[in-house]
């Protein structure tokens, strides 16, 4: 015992059963799904080839690229707006609108996509009520297209981009804004030269964070996007399910995971990700 | 910058509440051209809200605020050209140092090189010359604050305000910047509002003092007529230490320094009081004995240690004594 403890520290033989439930549960089958698209249906590179042989991956793959940026920028810049209310809001108002904000977090996915189909439906509460003042002479398309899907992801990330906003702005000394305006700033100077900058690590938090989330998306494209709006996540799906090309599906969320794990990479080099994640200000 | 802007204000019926309660209350202050002045009080006295106010960062319920005569109660924050100095600096953490002290300049469009020229001069002020490329957070607490003084002195104010700048700093150190605040203020010649709570500040550095309490004016002097004249007791008793004893005409406050002691007998026909030593407090400088007097509080007396002519010790009998003139004789209240 005292030559393992002269080599092993004790504190790893604490850890250890744990560590090799991590091992065993979560990258093992990590290794496997790497495995399988080295290997299936022929060992080689063969899965890995068609990202730049099928013209129709591709497009999938610059779809969920664009709508995964579009849904980012839009939930960031409306989740901003709604973290600086809630931030600098009363006490009382802020947690009412905090307690919105959850109600819409914690309603399922499922609820809240079909909730979009009866309001942006050709007969939906949308399009009739703008037909019924004249807006509109016909129903506008809202669904079955991009439109469709980006409204119902913008809709579903926005509390993931509030909150990240929400810790960062919370660290930010109230004295440094009233410091800026006893110097003489106005109030867009100050936002724009100590407020924006000192909030972009919560920025960054929350695009990371949407974006990430974004990627894996499933529910809503499949129902809002009504089969014209193909993502990664349901070009997989029906990988494993109907064609059972597991070789294909196992390239792709490969490809998902290394993507994830290079934009840490990248973002890291540009700020300490403890920053971004602890959501505190630079100091 | 208004050139025309000298630095004298009044402060005329100056009120403020929040919902019913009174934070500053009817608050009448002439505030002199290029005077320290420093507001001291206990905390919830209302001198940080009065400040505040003068900054334009709370609104007035009541009265005005004038600058060289005219209102400047409708001026918002960023058009009153005052400079200030918050508790805990309140710098920039992004921007380097230079960007902090050249703030209020580019803010105001002036051209790039008048702005290096002018952030020079104030870090030269400040003696932060080699540090302009630091961002804040490599800045001890010291240098902290001697650049947020910089910035806020870089635009030429008429007037500095201060809140409690020093509370951050331990002891040693803000004895040394009291020195350094005053050395600038000498040669920048700007009117300076001090808050503090810090009795010993108010003292050192003022030309003179606004004792306040519950949102008033308790008494306004200069730092000799407020430590030798307190009106009030409560005056008295914040701004240095007071034995209060009851005379035939009111109360009276006399400081521990001002009492002779002695042991029984020894001080002739002059004793006034006699009681015995309780406890006897060791300060280098000065010893501190309490005295337990018959009917009365104890009663603290103040000697210089090297003076300490009898070797006086605990439970020992002795007797007080001191000069008509010494104990003030205090307004009612």
């Amino acid at each position: 015992m005292q030559a393992l403890t002269r080599y092993i520290s004790p504190g790893w033989l604490l850890v250890a059963p744990f560590f090799l439930l991590v091992v065993a549960f979560y990258l093992g089958p990590l290794v496997n799904i790497l495995w399988l698209s080295l290997t299936d249906p022929e060992p080689g590179l063969g899965n890995y080839r068609m990202l730049t042989e099928s013209d129709a991956l591709a497009r999938i793959l610059w779809t969920t690229l664009r709508i995964c940026a579009i849904t980012t920028v839009f939930s960031v810049v409306i989740g901003y707006c709604l973290a600086y209310a809630m931030v600098h809001a009363h006490q009382k108002s802020q947690n009412w609108m905090l307690t919105l904000l959850l109600i819409s977090f914690w309603i399922s996915v499922l609820v809240r996509t079909f909730a979009w189909l009866m309001l942006l439906g050709h007969n939906g509460v949308v399009n009739s009520g703008m037909e019924a003042i004249g807006l509109i002479d016909r129903p506008v398309r809202f669904m079955r297209n991009e439109l469709g899907v980006l409204i119902g992801m913008v809709h579903y990330m926005i509390p993931y981009a509030v909150l990240p906003l929400m810790a960062n702005m919370q660290t930010l000394d109230p004295r440094v804004m009233a410091a800026s305006r006893n110097l003489g700033a106005n109030g867009v100077q100050t936002f724009r030269r100590i407020y924006l900058p000192l909030t972009i690590p919560g920025i960054v938090a929350s695009s990371l964070l949407v974006f990430i989330l974004s990627l894996g998306f499933y529910v809503t494209p499949a129902i809002l996007g009504g089969g014209r709006v193909l993502m990664v996540a349901e070009y997989i799906s029906v990988q494993l399910l109907v064609t059972l090309r597991w070789g294909t599906a196992a390239m792709l969320g490969t490809l998902m995971l290394i993507g994830v794990l290079a934009l840490l990479w990248i973002m890291s080099r540009f700020m300490r990700l403890t920053t971004v994640f602890g959501g505190g200000a630079t100091r | 910058m208004s050139e025309a802007a000298t630095g004298g204000l009044g402060l005329t019926t100056l009120t403020k509440r929040f919902g019913g309660f009174t934070a500053v209350d009817n608050v009448d202050l002439e505030i002199r051209r290029g005077e320290f002045l420093t507001l001291l009080g206990p905390s919830g006295s209302g001198k940080t809200t009065l400040l505040m106010m003068i900054a334009g960062f709370l609104d007035i319920t009541e009265g005005d605020i004038l600058l060289d005569g005219a209102s400047i109660r409708d001026v918002p924050a960023d058009k009153r050209n005052f400079g200030m100095v918050f508790q805990g600096y309140a710098l920039f953490p992004h921007m380097t140092v230079r960007q902090n002290v050249g703030y209020a300049l580019d803010v105001r469009g002036r051209p790039k090189a008048e702005i290096e020229a002018r952030v020079d001069e104030m870090l030269e002020l400040v003696q932060l010359s080699q540090f302009g490329q630091r961002k804040p957070g490599q800045l001890s607490g010291g240098q902290q604050q001697r650049v947020a003084l910089a910035r806020a002195l870089v635009f030429a104010p008429p007037v500095l305000l201060l809140d409690e700048p020093l509370g951050a700093l331990d002891k040693k150190l803000r004895v040394e910047v009291q020195d350094q605040l005053k050395d600038i203020h000498k040669r920048i010649g700007t009117t300076f509002i001090y808050v503090t709570h810090d009795q010993e500040e108010a003292l050192s550095m003022s030309d003179r003092i606004v004792i306040m309490q519950n949102g008033r004016i308790e008494q306004l002097g200069t730092p000799t007529e407020l430590y030798e004249k307190p009106r009030t007791r409560f005056a008295a008793g914040f701004l240095g230490k007071s034995n209060f004893l009851e005379m035939a005409d009111g109360t009276h406050a006399l400081r521990p320094e001002k009492i002779d002691i002695a042991p029984q007998g020894g001080l002739g026909g002059n004793a006034r009081l006699s009681g015995t030593i309780r406890d006897i407090t060791y300060f280098g400088a000065m010893k501190k004995y309490m005295v337990a007097v018959e009917g009365r509080e104890d009663i603290e007396v103040g000697v210089d240690s090297w003076r300490n002519p009898h070797a006086l010790h605990e439970g020992q009998s002795v007797e007080l004594g001191w000069a008509d003139h010494a104990s003030i004789r205090l307004e009612e209240n």
